[in-house]
């Protein structure tokens, strides 16, 4: 890498639209027979991701719930990070165990947030089955863990950040850039 | 904000965003508590180390759960039991804990600025959990936290503390941390235990509990030490109670909705009678179960905080 000053968009507003549009498909036909599915947004843009899903997939005929899952408690570098952020809401359903919960992220990397994530639920209930929904696959895992539904696969240098931006939380601005 | 202090030894220094950073973590941590799992693994193969040179029980307690919620290690060493009774400095008594790789020490002690004195010289991170007369920064957090919960809001509130305010570490937290978020402090008790100084700190003075009752949101009793009657800063129990205790007759006068707390123990029919301590404006239990959110909030914190690598003393 030369400069990180500038941002490189990896994708624009209507590429994000349609990987979302890829993913609700994918997401549709797989979850068509569950009946109690739930989607839970690992914040601070895995919510609003989750919210627009479930719009997407009531549209293809699945109904789902949606809520959000903060992983800061069950992270595993508690100490080794530059400060920490405030913790964010938990919200799950009560009738947790009977239900098909997809984890939904913006950018997955290391694998290391999923693995929180997962403990984090584990906490609360025993679901029927867990997926993982990321909208950028940027590649870099350190953990074996793969996302079962992904808007696009990259390939990208660790170095690089890469950072989606939405609507709802970004000022209006949407599309996924590296810097 | 991301917090970054190591220590938490008074809440005089911090500002009204970390006392709220703190608030916010210690909500989420009490609701760790409704987990079907009541316990993070947030402080996994850390270690913790109460040492209460001063006797403590409610305290160590609440501090020992809020580390194994977290799930920390915990050790806990009294006075009696400790190095310090043989005549060990507190400096010594700490570097040794250090050396067997302790993260964080709790510490209570007699004197004013033990927890800072440390906190300066050990890598491990220090909370003060009470030092003398000068602060009980979780006490103070968990009563704002117990106050915001129940009225919503602290700014504006009117906040009435009774009773031996001049040796009180309790009041002294307690009014950094409300002032800091914008309520009302007044401190209510006898000349003697309510020096004139405290108002340069920002509370008002009233030594008439009956004059100000009718205005407060949030009446705080605090507990009536004996040793303070021998030393002769007032009359008799008796009397205290006459003037100071918040009796049923004077509960009515209350506001509607004005909340009661007391950090105990309590010394029923002294500065609280027993039907106030167990009636509907009684908030006392619910002091004791935010006790350990804030705690569990405050330890995560501050061993989250960056540590630097290297340190020489």
């Amino acid at each position: 890498m030369t400069s990180v000053a500038f941002e490189k968009t990896l994708l624009n507003a209507s590429e994000l639209a349609s990987a979302l549009a890829r993913m609700a498909d994918a997401m549709a036909s797989e979850l068509k027979n569950d009946d109690a599915v739930f989607l839970a947004g690992i914040p601070t843009r895995g919510v609003p991701l989750a919210k627009r899903l479930a719009r997407e997939l009531a549209v293809r005929g699945v109904e789902c719930d949606c809520g959000s899952v903060d992983i800061s408690m069950y992270r595993d570098d508690l100490g080794m990070r530059e400060g920490i952020s405030p913790l964010q809401n938990t919200e799950l359903p009560v009738d947790l165990d009977r239900r098909t919960l997809v984890l939904v992220d913006d950018v997955q990397h290391t694998g290391r947030t999923a693995r929180a994530a997962i403990e984090a639920v584990l906490a609360f209930g025993r679901p029927r089955r867990i997926c993982l929904a990321v909208l950028v696959d940027r590649g870099g895992r350190e953990l074996p863990i793969r996302p079962d539904f992904t808007g696009t696969q990259l390939s990208v240098a660790p170095n690089v950040r890469v950072r989606v931006r939405l609507a709802e939380s970004d000022n209006g601005e949407e599309g996924a850039f590296a810097s | 904000m991301k917090w970054q202090r190591k220590d938490l030894t008074e809440l005089r220094g911090l500002s009204a965003e970390e006392i709220t950073c703190i608030l916010d973590t210690a909500s989420e941590f009490k609701g760790v508590g409704q987990r079907r799992l009541k316990k993070v693994p947030s402080l996994r193969g850390k270690t913790l180390i109460n040492l209460f040179v001063e006797a403590s029980t409610r305290t160590r307690t609440s501090f020992e759960l809020a580390a194994v919620r977290l799930s920390a290690d915990v050790v806990n060493i009294t006075a009696g039991s400790s190095s310090l009774s043989k005549g060990e400095s507190l400096k010594d008594t700490a570097k040794n804990l250090e050396a067997l790789a302790a993260d964080l020490i709790v510490l209570r002690h007699s004197a004013a600025g033990a927890a800072q004195f440390l906190a300066e010289r050990l890598r491990a991170g220090v909370i003060n959990a009470g030092d003398g007369s000068h602060e009980h920064p979780t006490q103070g957090l968990l009563d704002t936290f117990t106050i915001r919960e129940r009225l919503g809001r602290i700014a504006g509130v009117k906040v009435g503390i009774v009773g031996d305010i001049r040796f009180s570490r309790v009041a002294r937290s307690n009014l950094h941390a409300l002032k800091k978020l914008g309520a009302e402090v007044i401190f209510i008790g006898p000349p003697t235990l309510v020096p004139p100084e405290f108002q340069r700190a920002g509370a008002s003075i009233s030594h008439r509990l009956d004059d100000v009752l009718g205005e407060l949101d949030v009446i705080n009793l605090l507990r009536i030490q004996h040793e303070r009657q021998k030393a002769g800063y007032f009359p008799g129990t008796g009397e205290y109670a006459a003037l100071f205790g918040l009796n049923a007759e004077r509960a009515a006068r209350l506001k509607p909705g004005a909340l009661v707390m007391h950090p105990g123990p309590i010394h029923r029919g002294v500065e609280l009678d027993g039907s106030v301590a167990d009636g509907p404006q009684s908030v006392i239990l619910d002091q004791v179960t935010n006790g350990l959110a804030v705690r569990m909030a405050i330890l995560y914190l501050c061993a989250s905080a960056p540590r630097e690598q290297e340190e020489t003393l």
